[in-house]
């Protein structure tokens, strides 16, 4: 199994909760303070760089007009990685490309960061949490209908070496697609998707990419992996599906004891409890399917949501949306996820959110890769 | 029932018809046709109604390749082919007027006379501020204040809808939503054709209408040589909902004046 070190560079130095109706999308940005947010931006790249010498894979993501993660543009920040290390793995999980315009940008910007780390790139696409759809003044409906356009206009835009070719789909158009550079790795960097739907596992599973799902537990992950797997079979890939298909991203912090692997999780939680965002921006028209939405209506609420109304360290990890304690704690807690959902090759740690200071962050780090980390590798 | 389907170019419409007398296209907004609203039967008594359920509300199928409100109106003109070669009478809501705007400066000799209340579809003010309210970013609550000059009568009990009719009610708004996002509420193009709709035009509105200003609607039809604005008292952005006998009163004075 790989580990990959992932954070979200939040902006936490907020005002009280009750002060404002949403920390996405219409918070007001006179809260941030760019002066603090240069130091947190270099705080958080350090923490990525001293992730890389202790021997994992790093991970970043993209959100827009939010405090929980301000990193709008994240090729540009996994340009400065591409240039600061030098063996780690570089995930972008992800491309927002049902929100993007161009998806020859997009393969443009990633085939540079490929070059730029000589083929170290892992790129990754999402269709967006609905949350995002806002500061994109993009449209919820169809937006899987435009990701898999978009990244097949990518793919083509990738792999085609002999000048110009077009794409004439039914949201994008192109009738010049020749991109410099073209990517470093042959014929194209790995895809990642993420889905927190069987439906949409199954989806990413038929066309053989790696499958990430966040914080869905033992049996929402099992349910998406089993779909995957299924898929996978059907669409005649052969009946074994490679672990490294699959990744699971958990709030993972490993402590020299229970208690300040406790402390540092409570830390982590905020990742969870400080998402406030009220209904109209969590749930734009056309998001969810409409019967999934009726369901919402009835009263229905989605996991996260409900258990970050009573969050807490024990219940998370009850929940598998955490591993936290000692060493032999985490790799036994991780043992058990592994088992529940049938095998996943890639473990993204979020190790670091809210109030975590850096030396915090960087003992989580360092114990897991001393101590947790050998193991796993054998997983 | 008078419910019947019928397809254009490809598309499964339901049409709902009823009443006697000069036909009346009645095309309706974002919450989708409902015959059971008092207004119906009220312009029932004059006027033989044909209503659409757009693409996408309704039981009406929503084909990937539509996706802006000038798309109906397109196809619509299969419609109006049907109906035959009388001119005939034009009313829309809200969304439905932006449709009813777009059609009818397609072929504006088909109708008699068009009434429009509450329409949307152009953009009159400046770029620094949206005409119409970001109904998709507000909370449910704000929206219904700028909807009805009384919400507490007409707020929904969803626990006394049935799944059926909560699906529909959500795939409206998806509708709405996959219609008018970008730009929002408007084709920039339409208001450089209204000016062929030179039939009688009336412009009605709820006097409390939070979403559809009195300025936007005098901008609106400003655009048409041959219109006039009539504004209900005690009713918001569906006065046709919210004050049925005057929305009829005032249509139907109007489509026989």
């Amino acid at each position: 199994m790989r580990a990959w070190h992932f954070s979200e560079t939040a902006y936490h130095l907020l005002p009280p909760a009750e002060t404002y109706d949403s920390i996405r999308v219409s918070l007001p940005n006179k809260h941030y303070d760019p002066r603090i947010g240069a130091d947190l931006y270099h705080r958080y790249l350090d923490e990525w760089l001293i992730a890389e010498d202790f021997g994992l894979e790093l991970m970043l993501n993209e959100h827009h007009q939010t405090a929980t993660c301000v990193d709008p543009a994240a090729p540009l920040m996994l340009a400065v990685l591409a240039r600061q290390t030098t063996k780690a793995r570089l995930l972008i999980l992800g491309n927002p490309i049902a929100n993007r315009r161009q998806p020859v940008r997009v393969a443009e910007e990633m085939a540079m960061i490929d070059v730029l780390s000589r083929g170290r790139l892992e790129a990754g696409f999402v269709r967006g949490v609905p949350y995002e759809i806002a500061p994109a003044n993009s449209n919820p409906v169809r937006m899987n209908e435009r990701e898999w356009e978009a990244l097949d206009m990518i793919l083509k835009a990738w792999t085609s070496h002999d000048g110009p070719v077009s794409f004439e789909g039914r949201f994008f158009h192109s009738r010049q697609i020749n991109i410099w550079p073209r990517p470093w790795q042959e014929p194209h960097p790995p895809v990642w998707i993420s889905t927190t739907s069987p439906g949409g596992a199954a989806r990413v599973g038929a066309r053989g990419y790696v499958q990430a799902t966040f914080l869905t537990g033992f049996d929402g992950t099992r349910r998406i992996f089993d779909a995957y797997r299924d898929a996978w079979r059907q669409a005649g890939r052969g009946d074994d599906v490679p672990r490294d298909r699959l990744a699971y991203a958990a709030l993972v912090y490993t402590g020299e004891t229970e208690a300040a692997a406790h402390a540092g999780a409570e830390k982590l939680l905020w990742y969870v409890t400080s998402n406030k965002v009220p209904p109209h921006f969590a749930g734009p028209p056309g998001y969810l399917p409409t019967d999934a939405a009726v369901r919402m209506l009835r009263g229905a609420e989605h996991p996260l949501s409900a258990f970050a109304k009573s969050a807490s360290v024990e219940g998370a990890i009850q929940a598998g949306i955490m591993m936290a304690g000692t060493p032999d704690q985490v790799l036994a807690q991780i043992r058990r996820m592994y088992d529940h959902v049938g095998g996943f090759g890639h473990l993204l740690l979020m190790g670091q959110a809210g109030f975590l200071e850096h030396e915090e962050t960087v003992q989580g780090i360092r114990l897991f890769a001393n101590e947790v980390y050998p193991a796993l590798r054998e997983f | 029932m008078p419910t019947s389907r019928t397809t254009l170019s490809g598309v499964d419409l339901e049409v709902w018809e009823g009443g006697d007398g000069t036909k009346l296209l009645f095309l309706h907004g974002a919450g989708g046709f409902n015959a059971t609203h008092e207004s119906i039967p009220l312009l029932a008594r004059r006027r033989h109604i044909i209503a659409p359920s757009h693409p996408g509300f309704g039981t009406s199928t929503l084909p990937d390749w539509l996706d802006r409100p000038g798309d109906i109106a397109l196809l619509y003109l299969e419609l109006l082919q049907r109906l035959g070669p009388a001119p005939l009478d034009l009313i829309g809501c809200s969304l439905g007027g932006w449709i009813a705007a777009e059609l009818a400066s397609l072929v504006p000799e088909r109708f008699r006379r068009v009434v429009l209340v509450a329409p949307v579809g152009v953009k009159l003010g400046g770029r620094d501020a949206l005409d119409v309210p970001d109904i998709f970013a507000m909370p449910a609550t704000t929206v219904e204040r700028l909807l009805y000059h009384d919400p507490d009568r007409h707020r929904p009990d969803l626990s006394k809808l049935s799944d059926a009719e909560l699906t529909e009610m959500l795939r409206n708004r998806e509708t709405l939503a996959l219609l008018t996002w970008e730009p929002y509420m408007h084709d920039p193009k339409l208001k450089h054709r209204l000016h062929r709709i030179a039939c009688p035009t009336l412009f009605l509105r709820g006097e409390s209408d939070g979403l559809v200003s009195a300025g936007y609607l005098q901008g609106y039809a400003e655009l048409l040589p041959n219109s006039r604005i009539v504004t209900i008292p005690q009713a918001g952005h569906v006065p046709h909902v919210e004050q049925p006998a005057a929305f009829a009163d005032a249509v139907l004075s109007f489509l026989n004046g």
